[in-house]
Parts: C-alpha cells; sequence; structure tokens
C-alpha cells in the first residue's frame, strides 16, 4: 500500500482513523509526561508504574465484565498509584532503596495481575480474552468510544499541565528552591506523579502494560537531544511520541500479526537513534562532524599563525618560506600542503617562487587579529 | 501429592534459590533495574536460537540468550557514556527495543514453530514435568530440574569462590579496584550470572517474574540481617518458601503458578517490612515507644539532680509540681514517676522525690551524653 493510499484510509476507514487518533493522543500525553519523568531521572517509575497497573486491569475487568475504557483505566489508574505508593513506602520507611524497591514491586504488582487475570480466563462471560492483548496491546480493537475517553482524560491532564508548568519546573530542577520559595512541593510531587500515572493507563489498551515505559522514556529522550527548554521539550517530546504513536499503530493495523506495542516501541527508538545521531549539538554525528571541521580549521591557522610568526623573527612581514619549514613546526605536518592550497583559495598566502610561501596583506592582517583574540601581546 | 506436582515444587525451589543468589547483589549494589532490563531483553535472544535449534531446552539456546543479557548490559553502557542520557533512562530506552523485537519475531513466526508469547513471558510451570530428560532410554526426570540444578550448582560455585571478591565490590569498588580486584571483570561475572540464570528461569516463571524472584527474596533477607553470608542464605530460604509456598496457593484456587509465586514473594517482603525484628516497621514503632519514656525517666532525673540539696527541692521535686516544672500532663508525669520508682532510679517519699544511686549515675551520664558541647 502506497503512501497516499494510507493516507486516504486515514481519513476515509473508520478503524485507521481511530486507531490513528487513539495512538496519536497516547502519544502526545505520554510524551508531555515523560519529559518531566526523564528529566527528574524517574524513567523506570513508568515502567513500574505500567506493570503495576496489571492488577488493577484485571480488576475491572472481572467487576464490570466489559472492555470499555473508562472502568479499565480507573482500575489501572488506582493499581498504578497504589504502586507508586508501595515504592515510595518502601523507600522512606526501610534500607530498602529506589531500584530494588521498583523492581520487587513492579514484578509482584504484575504476578499478582497475572493470578488475577488466569482467574478471570476461568469465567464463562470472559470468552477467550487473550492474555497478550493486555501484556502488548491492540490497537485495532479500539473503538471511537475509547478514543474519546482517552482524548478526554489525557486533555484534562494536558490542561493541568499547562496551569501547572512553572511549579513542575520548579519540582524538576530545584525542589529546595521551590521549598524556600513556600510553594508546596511535596503536593505538587504527588500531582505530576498522579499525571503520569494517568499519562501511562490511557496508553495501556493500546500499547499494552510491558512496553508503555517505552512511551514515556524514548520520546523524552528523544526530545533532549534537540533543545536545552524545558518547554520546548515538552512540545517536541508530544511530537515525537504521536508520530511514533500513529505511525506504530497505522503499520500494526495494516500487517497481519504484528503486535501494536512492539511496533510502536521499534518507532519511537527509531526517532531516539535519529534524535542522538543527528540532533545539533549534542548529535553524535553533529559532533564529530563539528570536531572535524574544528581540527581542519586549527590546521589552518597553524600555518596562517606560523608563517606570521616566521616573518616576524626576519622582520620582514612579506619574507616567503618553504613548506618543509612549516612542516617541522607544525603537530600535523601532513597537513601543511593542503592547509597551504586553502589558504591560497582564500587570498591568505601566496606562492612567490615555486615552493616559497609568504602571507599577503590579507593574511598578514587576519593573523594579527586572531593574535590579538587569542590575548598574545608583543 | 503426585510425583509430577513433587516434581513442579522441587523445579520452582530450585529455581527460587538460584534466583535469589545472584539476585543478593544486584540488591547490595543498587542494580536491581538491570535484572528487568536483562530478563526482558533475552527474550530476544532465546527466540532467535529458537528459529535456530527449535528446543527450549537446548544449552545453545541457554548460550544465545544469556549473550543477550550481556549485550544489554553493554549496551547500556555504552548509552550511558555518550553523556546524551542518563543511566535510568539508558536502560528504560535499551530493553524495550531488544524486547519489541523478539516479541514482533515471535508474533509474526509463532504460527510455524511451537513457541508462544504468553508461554515465554509467564512460563508455564505446570507443564515443565512433561518434559523429560533421557538418557540411554532412562527416565531421569524433568529437563528444566537438571537445566535449573546446574545453574543453581553453578551459582553457589561462583559465590564461594568469589565470595571475597563479590563482597568486595558490592560495599567499596574503590577499594576493590585499588587493591588489584578489578570491579569490571566481576561486575560481568554477575551479569552474566544474571543472564544464565534469568534465561535458564523463564522456562519456570517467565521472563517477567524472574524479576521478582531476583529482588523479592534478598530485599526481604536484607532487612532481616546485617551479615552477607546471612542475607544469602535466607535469601535462598525465602525463595524456596516463596515458591513453595505459591505453587499450593497456585494449585487451590487454579490460578497461574508463577504469579502466585510472585505475589508470595512479595506477601514474604511486607511481612518482613512490617515485622523484622531490627528493622520492620513495627520493631521501629516499638523502639520509639521504648524511647520516650526513657527519655521521660532521664529527663525526670536530670530535673531532680539539678535541684538536688537545694533549697528549691522541697516544690521542684514534688510530684504534683512536675506538671508545672516540666510541662508534663498530669497523667504522664504519673506514668513516668511510676516507671522511675519501679526501675529504681527514684524513691518516692510523701509526694517529694529523690534520687536513688542509680538515679544519680544516670542523670550525670545523661548530661554529659546529651550535652550539646559533648
Amino acid at each position: 500500500m502506497g503512501l497516499s493510499e494510507v493516507l486516504h484510509a486515514l481519513v476515509t476507514d473508520y478503524t485507521l482513523r481511530t486507531v490513528a487518533l487513539g495512538s496519536a493522543t497516547l502519544g502526545i500525553v505520554s510524551g508531555a509526561l515523560g519529559a518531566f519523568a526523564v528529566m527528574r531521572r524517574q524513567s523506570l517509575l513508568g515502567d513500574a508504574i505500567s506493570h503495576t497497573a496489571l492488577p488493577g486491569v484485571a480488576l475491572a475487568f472481572l467487576l464490570t465484565g466489559t472492555r470499555a475504557s473508562l472502568p479499565l483505566i480507573i482500575g489501572a489508574a488506582i493499581a498504578g498509584w497504589l504502586g507508586t505508593l508501595a515504592v515510595m513506602a518502601i523507600v522512606h520507611n526501610s534500607r530498602i532503596k529506589q531500584d530494588s524497591a521498583l523492581g520487587m514491586v513492579l514484578a509482584v504488582f504484575f504476578g499478582f495481575g497475572l493470578v488475577l487475570l488466569t482467574y478471570v480466563q476461568r469465567m464463562p462471560q470472559a470468552g477467550k480474552a487473550g492474555l497478550d492483548k493486555f501484556l502488548f496491546g491492540q490497537a485495532s480493537a479500539l473503538l471511537a468510544s475509547d478514543v474519546w475517553t482517552m482524548a478526554v482524560v489525557g486533555g484534562v491532564v494536558l490542561i493541568l499541565l499547562t496551569v501547572f508548568f512553572k511549579e513542575f519546573k520548579l519540582l524538576a530542577f530545584d525542589q529546595e528552591f521551590g521549598m524556600s520559595m513556600g510553594f508546596p512541593m511535596r503536593v505538587i510531587d504527588i500531582l505530576l506523579t498522579t499525571l503520569l500515572v494517568i499519562a501511562i493507563v490511557i496508553g495501556l489498551q493500546t500499547v499494552g502494560v510491558v512496553l508503555m515505559s517505552a512511551m514515556v522514556v524514548a520520546p523524552a529522550a528523544a526530545a533532549r537531544q534537540w533543545t536545552d527548554r524545558l518547554g520546548i521539550m515538552v512540545l517536541i517530546s508530544a511530537l515525537f511520541g504521536a508520530l511514533a504513536g500513529i505511525t506504530g499503530a497505522v503499520l500494526s493495523s495494516l500487517t497481519s500479526r504484528l503486535p501494536t506495542g512492539p511496533t510502536i516501541v521499534l518507532c519511537i527508538s527509531g526517532i531516539v537513534v535519529i534524535s542522538m545521531l543527528f540532533a545539533p549539538r549534542r548529535g553524535i554525528v553533529y559532533n564529530r562532524l563539528l570536531g572535524f571541521r574544528r581540527k581542519r580549521q586549527l590546521e589552518l591557522d597553524s600555518v596562517l599563525l606560523d608563517l606570521h610568526e616566521l616573518a616576524l623573527q626576519h622582520h620582514d612581514p612579506q619574507y616567503p618560506h618553504t613548506p618543509a619549514v612549516l612542516r617541522s613546526m607544525s603537530h600535523n605536518p601532513l597537513a601543511v600542503d593542503r592547509s597551504l592550497m586553502e589558504l591560497q583559495q582564500r587570498g591568505l598566502v601566496k606562492e612567490t617562487d615555486p615552493g616559497l610561501w609568504q602571507l599577503t596583506v590579507e593574511g598578514e592582517r587576519l593573523a594579527e587579529s586572531k593574535l590579538t583574540q587569542l590575548g598574545v601581546t608583543r | 501429592m503426585s510425583s509430577a506436582q513433587l516434581e513442579i515444587q522441587l523445579i520452582a525451589a530450585v529455581v527460587a534459590a538460584a534466583c535469589a543468589l545472584p539476585g543478593v547483589f544486584l540488591v547490595l549494589r543498587r542494580m536491581a533495574l538491570l535484572s528487568d532490563a536483562i530478563s526482558h531483553a533475552i527474550l530476544l535472544g532465546i527466540v532467535l536460537a529458537f528459529f535456530v535449534v527449535e528446543d527450549l531446552s537446548s544449552p545453545f539456546l541457554v548460550a544465545a540468550a544469556a549473550a543477550t543479557g550481556l549485550l544489554t548490559v553493554v549496551l547500556v553502557e555504552g548509552l550511558n557514556r555518550t553523556k546524551l542520557v542518563r543511566e535510568d533512562a539508558a536502560i528504560g530506552l535499551v530493553f524495550p527495543v531488544l524486547f519489541s523485537i523478539g516479541v514482533i519475531l515471535i508474533s509474526r513466526y509463532a504460527g510455524d514453530v511451537h513457541l508462544d508469547t504468553d508461554a515465554v513471558l509467564l512460563g508455564e510451570l505446570a507443564f515443565a514435568p512433561f518434559n523429560r530428560f533421557e538418557l540411554g532410554g532412562l527416565d531421569l526426570g524433568p529437563t528444566a530440574l537438571w537445566l535449573m540444578g546446574g545453574v543453581l550448582l553453578a551459582n553457589v560455585l561462583l559465590i564461594v569462590i568469589f565470595f571475597k571478591e563479590y563482597k568486595l565490590v558490592a560495599f567499596d569498588a574503590g577499594l576493590a579496584a585499588s587493591l588489584g580486584f578489578s570491579p569490571t571483570v566481576i561486575h560481568y561475572l554477575l551479569m552474566t550470572q544474571v543472564s544464565v540464570t534469568a534465561v535458564g528461569a523463564f522456562d519456570a516463571v517467565g521472563s517477567i517474574l524472574v524479576v521478582a524472584l531476583m529482588i523479592a527474596p534478598p530485599a526481604t533477607a536484607y532487612l532481616l540481617t546485617d551479615s552477607l553470608r546471612r542475607m544469602i542464605l535466607y535469601s535462598a530460604v525465602i525463595g524456596v518458601l516463596s515458591a513453595i509456598g505459591g505453587y499450593w496457593v497456585a494449585h487451590l484456587l487454579d490460578v497461574s503458578i508463577a504469579g502466585c509465586m510472585a505475589s508470595t514473594s512479595g506477601l514474604l517482603f511486607a511481612a518482613a517490612f512490617l515485622g523484622a525484628p531490627q528493622r520492620g516497621l513495627l520493631a521501629k514503632a516499638r523502639r520509639r515507644r521504648r524511647q520516650k519514656w526513657e527519655f521521660a525517666v532521664a529527663m525526670l532525673a536530670i530535673h531532680l539532680f539539678t535541684h538536688e540539696d537545694l533549697p528549691e527541692a522541697a516544690t521542684e521535686c514534688r510530684v504534683d509540681h512536675l506538671t508545672e516544672h516540666l510541662n508534663w500532663t498530669d497523667q504522664f508525669a504519673d506514668r513516668v514517676v511510676e516507671l522511675a520508682v519501679r526501675s529504681r532510679q527514684a524513691m518516692l517519699e510523701n509526694g517529694l522525690l529523690r534520687l536513688t544511686e542509680s538515679g544519680r549515675r544516670m542523670a550525670r551520664d545523661a548530661i554529659v551524653n546529651w550535652s550539646p558541647s559533648a
């Protein structure tokens, strides 16, 4: 199927449109909240929350017998909340560290969720509710009503995020300062964590409990590479989340036996890799290129300044020298000839006789100004 | 109890003990979440190797999956070194990718091979006894038991042989390095152990609940003892208890065995969290209560000591004046006086309190020990 056909189907096909809108919603909300989680070094809290939501999902299913979004989201949110509280209680009241508390709560809640799910599966009205639908999500099963629920809940989360942006920023960067300013930082912390829990649980139906954490970490980690400003990072992160959500969900809906959660994760991970490689200023490739250009500039400068230095020694600004002399002065003798050629093209040096090089007037002026910039005075 | 039931419990117990051993060092070294990453990522190794050998209990599969576990650690550290993301985010980025590839491969080709997502993720302990280890037509028991027995033995041996090194690296990596023990080598040895154990255990409990068995028993043991040897021993015992307890709960309710094992390990942790002799919440609350009264008695002794043999003693040391001088309620004052008299720190004569010799000593000690200048 070509791209234009996919775009056409996105608008006309009910299922595909629903899936794309749902995945975009989850990507936007988890991306925006994920920015805060990543900045606060709580990336793995998302992992814990999404796993701990499983018993809540199972209980909600057990009690209501439906797969409608709202009960599942509420159940998941309560369980996710309890899991977070359990982690905090363990860390505060014992010598167990954050990592062990997270890992343990995650796995134990998940185990309890499995117990409930296997119990659910034995019930006659459950039908064949496949476990992997809960674990890895099934975007194609989304209904328009589910998307409405996600959009409304997610919208409320985003509005709260905007309203309290300043407070959350303070929490992420300088909690003590916030406290000294008289902000109730604990309340703000609880509010932000609650929003994170909600952001995670609205994605569970689509991405599944096992991989939802990636939707919190990855968009934010990618967005971090492109900016140093939190506000912009939140926007980019939401955008990346939406992009990966739509791409992954559509791919998975169009292909048979391609689970949604893992597909979305691979899409967002691709965005992470691209960002880490090519983002200006932080990207690996960008920095390599920058390093290469700087090295080249240093080679040019050193030849220029060496010529200038030699001329000064002879009390004649135009005194010519052979490349051999320059090579012996250089850190990188192999680059001297190349540098001379380039300087000649820029009109900074000229070859008076074959094998004899001297500064032009512009070259001399540039060398002087570079020395002044470096703070060298004579 | 049928022989299959016995075998299942035996396998569960061996798996739990094998997981708990490396788990102790993960908990101590604050690397618990690496086990989460490794146990998820080995899925990819298992799937890839399974496509080649088509046998879930082949040693080749174990080796390939363990290699994926190590690859995860290398990738996390590599990502960390770029300084573009922090360590927690690095873990959170790496394992979902490897895991996702594994899940997609299973889903795409599951029809062609006998491997399904539920079994790999959640394990199916109930089926473990069907896979027999036979040698020359002789039935030697379930393959899983042999596999995990081997892993358990290897873990025990490694920890016994490298006990000193592991201990040193766990508590003071800097010292270990300066003494010539490479923390990196020990780190990768531990990570290999975690990977191999997770691979061996996934068959029985699935790749997610391996984390529960690796973290919960050592965390529980950590609340019970301050000795590394005891912590290792307790972890193994708690792991085995979780396994067998979990099996019976699952049997009674007819639900997931692995889920019940994880839940039981969580319950055991909760029990220790509340009731551990020294570090439990209850013990702490009781200690605080006791200290409150001890402090009050000491305060009374200091008060009496300060005014002893002075003219104002007649008013200051009266029981019914304590409410005024120490700002205590009547009830509280009566209780403190009763405690002080019963522990023979003070004597009561006609409503007037007098210190005994031991009370005087206590007051003097208290002043020396608690004064800000001391």
